[in-house]
């Protein structure tokens, strides 16, 4: 990227670019390159989440903006646009207007490592994974800054909620990836990637092997960690209205509606590396990999978020102390239950990856 | 055994999968809704929307000022003012309803012993103002102009109840 910057500069403005210039131009190129499509397809993966939903009851969906309403998003991004951000008086202000921020801004930053194709990451970490790991551990400080900030019961008790909620979860989805690591050998995602070429059968990825399971585990705990029905009791407007979204407005309601849309697709993007084989196609057929990787990898997540969508179109939201009880009494004894048996298998069968 | 199998059903999430399925079959069911803004639902000849003041069909105003319909109206939406006409009649100098008030009860029309106010079939008239709501006399006579065919062949149908 940064030789290709200096070429460029060198004709189109005739200058020589200074290398270490060159290189920061290029992380930035490529920082522009993921987060400006990141964006759209947020906001149209609002747009099908509603047209979905809107489907499986139904109904016919947003279809007033723009062809069958595709522009919606951009619509309501408008409305909010224009409208004036309402900062509660009693609201700690800095807070209040950090945690917003803070949110859409670790639900971008995720996607740093995330691999489109065999070497099209912005940064290959050598522990990508743990990164991933951190920054949506992290999430749940906007939440809770939101809700403190906010000044109010409703806030808070959703802040709370959701402090709980996630890091339950966080637990269970640790093993799920103990799992996948054991197999991989790897914490780079790439190297995660390649190592489900052609796991059983011909078919890429984990999902086709004895870790399915921990796919479905893995799933059921990236609801509760985005906050998606039927986990949705951070926000349950039927009981504390929106949760820590209650005192938003304007720009920082849009804030953390885009975290929120970016969060469940990076979660899409984890589900599609760590079990669906990324940027591999489904099966080993040679024609199949005429079709560029990142075609793949997208069509991954959008089948992942589908389901997301589908998932919230079915199911009614849990009870907490239910949400409480899969998180610790079912999911973490039988990821751990899994995380023996992986370690048993690969031992007998002389298959630990070097 | 049934131990087995209740633990087989928790774990296989069969019920959760049978949900699943049904949603799905369920996305490719024939809308149930109307698409609203080109398509609309039937409406029936009692409908109470928008309030028009009507006119005999020569043109003379119906309305006598005998004021039930402020009387009854039990939101105090409606303020008339009389005054004895040119041509000697008793006549409304105005005749306000404050839409935002207004209930939709329907019982302003059931009051008025000549017809002159009704609720007609119109339920489109959202405004960006308060004030825009606030309807005067001209208001409820051009109303009554607009829709006055709809308004008679609905009082027709529903003649035969009354």
């Amino acid at each position: 990227m940064a030789d290709l910057l200096v070429e460029f500069f060198h004709w189109a403005f005739g200058m020589t670019l200074a290398p270490d210039l060159a290189t920061i131009l290029g992380i930035v190129a490529g920082i522009l390159a993921i987060v400006l499509p990141l964006l759209i397809v947020v906001a149209m993966s609002v747009y099908m989440d509603r047209k979905v939903w809107a489907s499986m009851q139904m109904r016919r969906g947003p279809n007033v903006v723009g062809p069958w309403g595709l522009l919606q998003s951009f619509a309501d991004g408008l409305k909010l646009f224009l409208k004036e951000t309402i900062i509660p008086a009693s609201a700690n202000k800095f807070v209040f207007l950090l945690a917003p921020g803070l949110t859409f801004l670790l639900a971008l930053v995720g996607w740093a490592v995330i691999p489109f194709d065999a070497g099209m990451v912005l940064a290959d970490l050598n522990v990508g994974i743990l990164y991933l790991f951190a920054i949506s551990s992290l999430g749940v400080y906007g939440i809770i800054l939101s809700g403190w900030a906010s000044n109010s019961r409703y806030a808070f008790l959703g802040a709370l909620r959701s402090a709980a909620q996630m890091v339950s979860y966080e637990v269970s989805i640790g093993f799920v990836l103990v799992t996948v690591l054991m197999c991989a050998g790897s914490l780079n995602l790439s190297e995660i990637v390649m190592a489900q070429k052609d796991t059983f059968l011909g078919v890429n990825g984990y999902w086709f092997t004895p870790l399915f399971p921990m796919l479905i585990v893995f799933f059921i705990s990236a609801l509760a960690e985005t906050n998606r029905p039927p986990f949705d009791l951070p926000e349950a407007e039927a009981e504390i209205v929106a949760g820590y979204q209650v005192e938003y407005s304007s720009m920082a309601f849009a804030l953390f509606f885009l975290g929120e849309y970016a969060n469940i697709i990076l979660m899409c993007a984890m589900t599609s590396i760590l079990f669906l084989g990324g940027w591999l196609p489904p099966f080993e057929w040679e024609p199949l990999y005429l079709i560029p990787g990142w075609v793949w990898f997208f069509g991954k997540i959008f089948f992942m978020f589908f389901v997301f969508a589908w998932v919230k179109a079915t199911v009614p939201r849990y009870r907490y102390d239910q949400l409480m009880r899969l998180g610790w009494k079912v999911f973490l004894p039988l990821s751990l239950l899994w995380v023996v048996l992986t370690g048993l298998f690969l031992l007998l069968t002389d298959k630990i990856p070097a | 055994m049934m131990l087995l199998k209740h633990a087989a059903r928790t774990f296989l999430l069969s019920e959760f999968v049978k949900a699943m399925w049904l949603t799905f079959r369920y996305m490719f069911r024939p809308k149930a809704t109307i698409n609203y803004p080109y398509e609309k639902g039937p409406l029936s000849p009692r409908f109470r929307g928008e309030h028009a003041l009507r006119r005999y069909p020569n043109g003379e105003e119906r309305c006598i000022a005998c004021k039930l319909c402020e009387a009854i109206c039990p939101a105090q939406a409606i303020t008339i003012e009389a005054a004895v006409a040119d041509d000697g009649t008793r006549r409304t100098t105005r005749y306000d309803i404050d839409m935002t008030k207004c209930i939709y009860c329907g019982y302003c029309e059931e009051a008025c012993p000549v017809e002159a106010i009704v609720e007609g079939p119109n339920f489109e008239f959202a405004t960006e103002t308060h004030e825009e709501l606030l309807y005067d006399k001209a208001k409820l006579l051009k109303n009554g102009d607009m829709w006055e065919q709809e308004i008679a062949t609905n009082l027709k149908l529903d003649a035969p109840y009354r």
